[in-house]
C-alpha cells in the first residue's frame, strides 16, 4: 500500500479542479508548472522509493476495489518496465509547461490549455501505472479527449480534420482493444494483471489467446502506430501545437508499444508465439516505409512525424522477437524516441515560429548562420535520433536487431535474420534522410529575404517582433518567403558576426547569450534608428530564448546520459522483462 | 594501467566537451559590462573592439583546450608503450610479443541486456600502443598545424572540439576491449568525420560530401554490427578476448568476417565502398591528414589485425580480401595519376595505400600490414600537411596552377619531398622498407588470387612512382603558375602574404618528417627484415614509373604528364565511372521509390482510411432515406412489417 501512484494520479487532477478558480485561471501557466512540478519530483521519489535490486516484482502496490460489482479493482504500481515511462511522462509534460510560459499558445486562452495537458498528464501517468485491465483502458481512453482537443483548438491550418481523423481511427482501435480485453477476462476470468501476467497464459486456450491477441494488438497497433494504421499520425502531428506534438510523440505513442509489453505479451505467450512474425513484418515494413517517405518529405514536422513510424517500427521488431534482449531493446527505444522526438518537435516548433513555416523549401537554407544555437541543437537531435551510438537512440535499435537475430525457439530464424536485414538497410535510410534534411535547412547561405515588392505595406515603421512578421506572412498569403523583420545595416552586420562564432558552445553560456545578444542589437542600432523603436525590439531572428532552454537542456543531457550509460535504463529493465517472458522462454 | 588508458582516452574528450561547452564561458560578461558602462552613442565602435577583443581570447582559448588534453594523451601514450614493453605478459605468438609483452585489461561494468552481456572494456597490447601512439602524435601535429591553419577562422572552437572528440572516438577503437565498445568508438569517428567534412558548409558541395561519406560508411558499418552480432552469440561475449578464445563454427566465422569487411571496406574506403573519400577532400586540409589519411581510414584495417586469429580461420575471406585489394589498388593508383586536385591525388593514393595493407593481411602477414599502417600514417599525413601548406601558398587545390614553388617554399619543399619518396617506396624514406614488408608478404601468400594480387602489387609500385613524381615535379618544378585569387570561396584556405606559412604550420609538418624518414629503419632495427631481392624488383619498378613520367615532363614542362595514359585518361579522372553508376544504380531510385511510397502512402494507406469516411457516410446517406420524415410512409412499413410477420407466423406454424 503507498500513496506515491495514488498522488501521481491525484495531484494533476486536483490541478485541474484548482485551476476553474477564478485567481488561478489568470497565472494558468505558472499553475501548471507548479503542479507538474510537484508530479515531476512525485515521480523522482517513486523512483527513489523503488527497491531496484529487484525491478522484476511489482512495488508501491495500491490495491482497492473499485467497482465490486463488477470485480473491478483500483490496483496501481510499478515495476522496472513502467517506472521509466512513468518518469518520462511527468518530465515531457512538466518541460511542456516550462515551454508554455515562455511560447504562449498561437491559439489564445493558455487556461484552457493547461487544464487540457493536465487531464492528459492525468490519463498517461495513469496507463502506466495501471495493473487493472479495464483501469488501463480507462485511462487509455481519458487520454484522447484531451488531445483531441489539443489538435482541434491549438492546432495548425487544417486542424479540425487532423483532430477528427485521430480521434475516430484511435476510438475504433479502442474499441477492437476493448473487446480483446473483454476476451481475456471471460477466458482467464481476472482482470489483475500481475496475475495474469504470472500465469503465463496458462489456462487459456491457444485459439483464445490467438484471438485475444489480435484484438488487443490491433488496437494498440493503432495507437504504436504500426505500418500500416498509421496515417492519423503525419496529420495530427504536423497540425498540433508544439506542446501537443511532444506529448504525443513522446507519451502517447509509448501507450500503445507500454501494452505489448505489459498485456499482450506476457498474458497471451501463445498468441504472441503465433503472430510475432506477422507483427515483425508489418514492424520491418513499417521501418524502411517510414525512412522511404520521410526522404521525399517535404515539410519538417511532418518528416520527424514519418520518422516516428520507423522508430516505432524497431520497438515492435523488438517486441515481436520474444526475446529479453528484444524487449529491452523496446524498452529503450520507447524511452530514447521519447526524449529525442520530443526535442525535434521542441525544436520544429521553434523553427515554425520563428519562420513562420516549417517547409523545407521555404526555410532555404544557412540556418546554422542564422540561429547557430537552433540549428546547432537541431543538429544534435537528428544525429541523435538516427541511432549514433553514444547517444541514447543507439542501443534500442541495436538490441533490437539483436533480438531478431537470435528470435526465440519456435520463431523462424531465417525470417526474423530477413527482418534483422531490412531494419540495418532502415538505418541507413534513416541516416540519409536526417543528413538530408540537415543538409537542406542547416547547411549552405541563408536565403536572402528581402521582401518582394508589393507583398508588404509599403514603407512604415519597422516590423519590431517576429509576430508582427507573422502577420504580414499571413495577409501575404502563401507565395511569400520568409521575411526577417526590416533592420538597419549596422544591426545586421553586428548579428552576422556574433552569430558565426557562436556555432557550438551551448550550456549555461547561452542564457547570457541570448540577453546579450538582445542588448547588443539594440545598442547597434542605435545609431541609425530611432533609439525608442530599437529598444524594444528584439533582434530579428531570435535564436534560443531562456525558457526553450530550460526546456530543451534536459532532454538533451539525458540523451547524452542513457547514450554513454546505457546501464542505467538496462539495469532496471532487464530483469523485469525476463520476468514478464517467464523462464521457460528460449534466452 | 586500464585506468592510465582511461585517461589517454579520455582526456581528449574532456577537451571536446570543454571546447564545446566553455570557450565562450565568462566572454559575454566583458562584452555587457563594456556595454552597460560605455556611453550609447559610442557603444557602435566599441562593441566591434570588444568583439575583436573577446573572438582572439575565445579563439586563444579553444586552442589551449585542443592542444594540451592532446599532449598529455601522447606522453601517457609513451609512458604506456614503455610499460607494455617492461612488461612480461603472456607469449600470445603475434608479431608484438617480442618487442611489447606486457598487456592490461580492465572492465568498468557489465551491461547485462537479456542476452550477451555488454562489458565496458579496455584494454592495452602491442597492438594498440602502436596504433595509439601513431594517433597521438598526428592528433597533435594536426592540432598545432590548425592554429596557424584556422586563423580568422570564426568556427574554430567547434572544429578543434570535433578534431579533440575523434581523437577520443579512434582511442576508444584502439584501445576497446569489447566489440560493441569498438562499435561506438568507430561510429562517432564517422560523426567527426561528417562534420568535419562539412565544416565549410556554406558551400552545398561541402555538406554533399560530408552525407556521402557518412551514408557510404553507414552502409559498410550495418555489416559490420551485424558481424559483431554473429561473433558474439557465437562466443557468448563480446569481449574481444573472449571472441578470440571461442571455439565458433566455421561457417559463422566466415559470415561473421565478411560481414565485418563490410564496415572495414567502408571506413577504409576499400572496393566497392570507395567513392566518398575522394568527395571528403571537401574538408580543410589538415582534417585530410588526420581523418582521411592516417587514422579513421586505417581503422579498417587495424580491426582486421585486432581480430586477426578469426580472420586466418576463415581462409574465404582473406581471398575476398585479397581480391578487392589487389582491384583497389591499382584502380585508384591510376585514377590517382590522372587528378588535377593536388588533395584528390592524395585521396586516391590513400585508397591504393590501404589496399596495401590490406594484401598484406590477405597474404597473412598482420606484421606487414601494421608497419605499412605506422608508416603510411606518418607519410601521408605529412603529405597532406604540406599540401596544405602549398594550397595555402597558392589559393587553389589544383595542380595546373602550382608550379616552381620549390624557391618559394623551401621547407615545404624538402618535408614534401621525403614525403613522396617514402610514398614511392625510394629508399631510405619509411615506405621502401614498409612497402617491401607487404610486397614479400604478398609474394609469400598462398590462396588462389596469390598471382593476381602480386602482379597487382608490382604494377601499382610502377603507377605509384608515377603519379608521386607527376604531382611533385608539378608542384615544384616548372615555370609558376600561380594566377592571383581574389576571394577564395570558402572551402579553399586562405592565401597568405609571405613566403612560408608561419611557424605552427611548419614546425608539425617537421616533425612528422622525421618518422616519415626513420620510421623504415627503426622497423629493420626492431626486427623486421627487408628482403633485398623483392626490394629490388619494386624499387626499380617504381624508377621506371617515375622515370617515364620525368621523361615526358622534361619533354614539355606545360604540359601534363598524365597525358600518358592516353584515351584511359577521362576514365581514371573520374574513377572509372563508379560514382556515376551508383548514382544511377542506387541514389536515384532509392529517391524514386521514396517519392512512390509518399504517394501511396496519400493515395492508397490514406486513402483507404479516407475512403471508409466517406464509405460510412454514403451508407448512412442510405439509410437515410428511409428516415425521410413522412409519416404515411412510416405507418405503411409498420402494417407491412405487421402483415410479414403475421403471414409468417401462419405459415411456420
Amino acid at each position: 500500500m503507498s500513496w506515491l501512484p495514488i498522488a501521481l494520479v491525484g495531484v494533476p487532477l486536483l490541478g485541474v479542479v484548482v485551476a476553474a478558480v477564478p485567481a488561478v485561471r489568470d497565472r494558468a501557466v505558472a499553475w501548471g508548472i507548479v503542479v507538474s512540478a510537484v508530479v515531476l519530483v512525485l515521480a523522482v521519489a517513486l523512483a527513489a522509493a523503488f527497491d531496484h535490486a529487484r525491478p522484476a516484482d511489482m512495488q508501491l502496490q495500491t490495491d482497492r476495489p473499485w467497482i465490486p460489482g463488477l470485480g473491478l479493482r483500483f490496483h496501481l504500481g510499478v515495476d522496472g518496465v513502467s517506472l521509466p515511462l512513468v518518469v518520462l511522462t511527468a518530465l515531457l509534460t512538466f518541460l511542456c509547461f516550462v515551454h508554455l510560459a515562455g511560447h504562449p499558445p498561437a491559439g489564445g486562452r493558455p487556461g484552457a490549455l493547461v487544464v487540457t495537458l493536465l487531464v492528459l498528464e492525468v490519463g498517461m501517468i495513469g496507463t502506466f501505472l495501471a495493473l487493472d485491465l479495464l483501469l488501463f483502458f480507462v485511462f487509455f481512453e481519458v487520454v484522447l479527449v484531451p488531445m483531441y482537443f489539443v489538435i482541434a483548438l491549438w492546432g495548425g491550418a487544417g486542424r479540425r480534420a487532423a483532430a477528427v481523423k485521430f480521434i475516430l481511427y484511435t476510438l475504433l482501435g479502442s474499441a477492437v482493444l476493448l473487446i480483446g480485453l473483454l476476451v481475456v477476462w471471460t477466458q482467464a476470468g481476472t482482470l489483475d494483471m500481475v496475475a495474469l501476467a504470472g500465469r503465463h497464459g496458462s489456462g487459456m486456450a491457444r485459439s483464445a489467446q490467438i484471438l485475444a491477441f489480435l484484438a488487443i494488438g490491433l488496437g494498440l497497433a493503432v495507437k504504436t502506430p504500426m505500418w500500416p494504421l498509421h496515417t492519423w499520425l503525419p496529420d495530427a502531428h504536423t497540425e498540433a501545437p508544439t506542446v501537443g506534438s511532444v506529448l504525443l510523440a513522446g507519451v502517447l505513442l509509448k501507450m500503445g508499444s507500454y501494452g505489448f509489453a505489459r498485456i499482450a505479451i506476457p498474458v497471451l505467450p501463445e498468441g504472441a508465439a503465433a503472430l510475432a512474425p506477422w507483427l515483425g513484418a508489418f514492424a520491418v515494413v513499417g521501418i524502411a516505409y517510414g525512412s522511404l517517405a520521410c526522404l521525399a518529405q517535404r515539410d519538417l514536422k511532418r518528416m520527424i512525424a514519418y520518422s516516428s513510424v520507423g522508430h516505432m517500427g524497431f520497438v515492435l521488431l523488438g517486441f515481436a522477437s520474444l526475446t529479453p534482449v528484444g524487449l529491452n531493446g523496446a524498452l529503450f527505444a520507447n524511452v530514447a524516441h521519447g526524449l529525442i522526438t520530443g526535442l525535434l518537435f521542441f525544436l520544429a516548433g521553434a523553427v515554425k515560429e520563428r519562420y513562420g513555416t516549417t517547409d523545407m523549401v521555404r526555410l532555404g537554407g544557412g540556418m546554422l548562420r542564422r540561429l547557430p544555437y537552433v540549428g546547432s541543437l537541431l543538429t544534435f537531435a537528428c544525429v541523435a535520433s538516427l541511432g549514433l551510438p553514444g547517444l541514447a537512440g543507439f542501443w534500442g535499435e541495436m538490441l533490437a536487431l539483436l533480438g531478431a537475430f537470435r528470435p526465440a525457439a519456435g520463431l523462424s530464424r531465417p525470417l526474423f535474420l530477413v527482418f534483422m536485414a531490412v531494419g540495418g538497410l532502415g538505418t541507413v535510410l534513416t541516416a540519409a534522410y536526417f543528413l538530408v534534411m540537415l543538409s537542406r535547412v542547416t547547411h549552405g547561405r541563408a536565403v536572402e529575404t528581402i521582401p518582394p515588392p508589393g507583398s508588404l505595406e509599403p514603407p512604415g515603421p519597422p516590423l519590431a517582433t517576429a509576430e508582427g512578421v507573422r502577420e504580414v506572412l499571413s495577409e501575404a498569403g502563401e507565395g511569400a518567403e520568409p521575411v526577417e523583420p526590416v533592420a538597419t545595416g549596422a544591426a545586421v552586420a553586428a548579428l552576422d558576426r556574433e552569430g558565426a562564432g557562436q556555432e557550438t558552445a551551448r550550456a549555461s553560456a547561452v542564457v547570457d547569450d541570448g540577453r546579450a545578444s538582445a542588448t547588443g542589437a539594440g545598442a547597434a542600432g542605435v545609431g541609425a534608428a530611432d533609439a525608442g523603436e530599437m529598444g524594444r525590439a528584439r533582434r530579428p531572428f531570435r535564436d534560443v530564448t531562456a525558457h526553450e532552454l530550460a526546456a530543451w537542456l534536459p532532454l538533451v543531457a539525458l540523451i547524452v546520459l542513457f547514450g554513454l550509460w546505457p546501464k542505467a535504463l538496462l539495469a532496471v529493465t532487464t530483469p523485469a522483462v525476463q520476468s514478464l517472458l517467464g523462464s521457460g522462454v528460449a534466452p | 594501467m586500464t585506468a592510465v588508458v582511461a585517461l589517454i582516452v579520455l582526456l581528449p574528450f574532456a577537451g571536446a566537451a570543454a571546447g564545446l561547452l566553455a570557450t565562450r564561458l565568462g566572454t559575454r560578461d566583458l562584452r555587457t559590462r563594456d556595454l552597460r558602462t560605455g556611453d550609447l552613442r559610442t557603444g557602435d565602435l566599441r562593441t566591434r573592439d570588444v568583439g575583436a577583443r573577446t573572438e582572439r581570447a575565445v579563439y586563444r582559448r579553444a586552442a589551449w583546450f585542443a592542444i594540451a588534453p592532446g599532449a598529455v594523451s601522447a606522453a601517457l601514450t609513451v609512458w604506456l608503450a614503455a610499460a607494455l614493453a617492461r612488461g612480461a605478459g603472456i607469449s600470445e605468438g603475434r608479431f608484438w610479443s617480442g618487442l611489447l609483452p606486457g598487456r592490461a585489461e580492465g572492465t568498468l561494468t557489465v551491461v547485462e541486456t537479456g542476452s550477451v552481456p555488454i562489458s565496458l572494456t579496455l584494454r592495452a597490447d602491442g597492438l594498440s600502443v602502436l596504433a595509439g601512439i601513431l594517433v597521438v602524435v598526428v592528433a597533435l601535429a594536426v592540432q598545432v598545424y590548425s592554429v596557424g591553419y584556422m586563423r580568422d577562422e570564426p568556427r574554430y572552437p567547434s572544429y578543434s572540439a570535433f578534431v579533440s572528440l575523434f581523437t577520443s572516438a579512434m582511442l576508444l577503437v584502439v584501445y576497446a576491449g569489447d566489440l560493441i565498445v569498438l562499435y561506438v568508438g568507430w561510429e562517432i569517428m564517422g560523426l567527426c568525420s561528417y562534420l568535419l567534412i562539412g565544416h565549410w558548409w556554406e558551400d552545398r558541395a561541402n555538406s554533399r560530401a560530408a552525407v556521402k561519406a557518412f551514408l557510404v560508411t553507414r552502409l559498410g558499418d550495418v555489416g559490420f554490427l551485424f558481424g559483431i552480432f554473429v561473433l558474439g552469440t557465437a562466443a557468448g561475449d563480446f569481449r574481444i578476448d573472449a571472441v578470440l578464445r571461442a571455439d565458433i563454427p566455421r561457417g559463422a566465422l566466415v559470415a561473421a568476417t565478411l560481414l565485418l569487411l563490410a564496415g572495414v571496406a567502408g571506413k577504409s574506403a576499400q572496393v566497392p565502398l570507395q567513392t566518398w573519400l575522394p568527395d571528403a577532400m571537401a574538408g580543410p586540409t589538415p582534417i585530410s591528414a588526420l581523418i582521411h589519411a592516417a587514422t579513421m581510414v586505417a581503422a579498417g584495417i587495424f580491426v582486421v589485425a585486432r581480430l586477426y586469429p578469426a580472420f586466418l580461420a576463415a581462409p574465404p575471406t582473406l581471398d575476398v580480401l585479397g581480391v578487392v585489394a589487389a582491384v583497389g589498388m591499382l584502380g585508384a593508383a591510376l585514377a590517382a595519376l590522372a587528378q588535377d586536385d593536388l588533395k584528390r591525388v592524395l585521396a586516391y593514393s590513400t585508397i591504393s595505400q590501404l589496399a596495401y595493407m590490406a594484401a598484406a593481411l590477405a597474404a597473412g602477414s598482420d606484421r606487414a600490414a601494421m608497419f605499412h599502417l605506422v608508416s603510411h600514417g606518418a607519410f601521408k599525413a605529412l603529405l597532406f600537411l604540406c599540401a596544405g601548406l602549398v594550397i595555402h601558398h597558392v589559393g587553389s587545390n589544383l595542380i595546373s596552377h602550382m608550379g616552381g614553388l620549390r624557391t618559394a617554399l623551401p621547407v615545404t619543399f624538402w618535408t614534401m619531398t621525403i614525403g613522396f619518396a617514402a610514398l614511392a617506396g625510394l629508399p631510405p624514406a619509411s615506405g621502401f622498407f614498409s612497402k617491401d614488408a607487404v610486397i614479400s608478404a604478398v609474394e609469400h601468400g598462398t590462396g588462389p588470387a596469390q598471382p593476381f594480387v602480386y602482379a597487382s602489387a608490382l604494377l601499382t609500385v610502377g603507377v605509384t612512382g608515377a603519379y608521386a613524381a607527376r604531382a611533385w615535379l608539378r608542384t615544384f618544378f616548372g615555370p609558376a603558375r600561380i594566377e592571383p585569387l581574389a576571394e577564395p570561396p570558402p572551402g579553399v584556405a586562405h592565401v597568405f602574404d609571405g613566403r612560408e606559412a608561419p611557424p605552427s604550420m611548419l614546425w608539425p609538418a617537421g616533425v612528422l618528417a622525421v618518422p616519415a624518414l626513420l620510421l623504415g629503419l627503426a622497423g629493420s632495427a626492431a626486427g623486421v627484415e627487408v628482403e633485398w631481392g623483392p626490394a629490388a624488383v619494386s624499387l626499380a619498378v617504381a624508377l621506371l614509373g617515375a622515370g617515364i613520367v620525368y621523361a615526358l615532363w622534361r619533354a614539355a614542362p606545360e604540359q601534363d604528364p598524365a597525358r600518358l595514359l592516353g584515351p584511359f585518361r577521362v576514365p581514371c579522372e573520374r574513377a572509372f565511372y563508379v560514382d556515376a553508376a551508383y548514382a544511377a544504380l542506387i541514389a536515384r531510385p532509392v529517391l524514386r521509390l521514396a517519392r512512390g511510397v509518399v504517394r501511396a502512402d496519400t493515395r492508397v494507406v490514406d486513402g483507404a482510411v479516407r475512403g471508409s469516411g466517406r464509405a460510412t457516410l454514403g451508407l448512412s446517406g442510405l439509410v437515410r432515406l428511409a428516415q425521410n420524415g413522412n409519416a404515411q410512409l412510416y405507418v405503411t412499413g409498420l402494417l407491412a412489417g405487421l402483415v410479414l410477420i403475421a403471414v409468417a407466423a401462419v405459415v411456420l406454424t
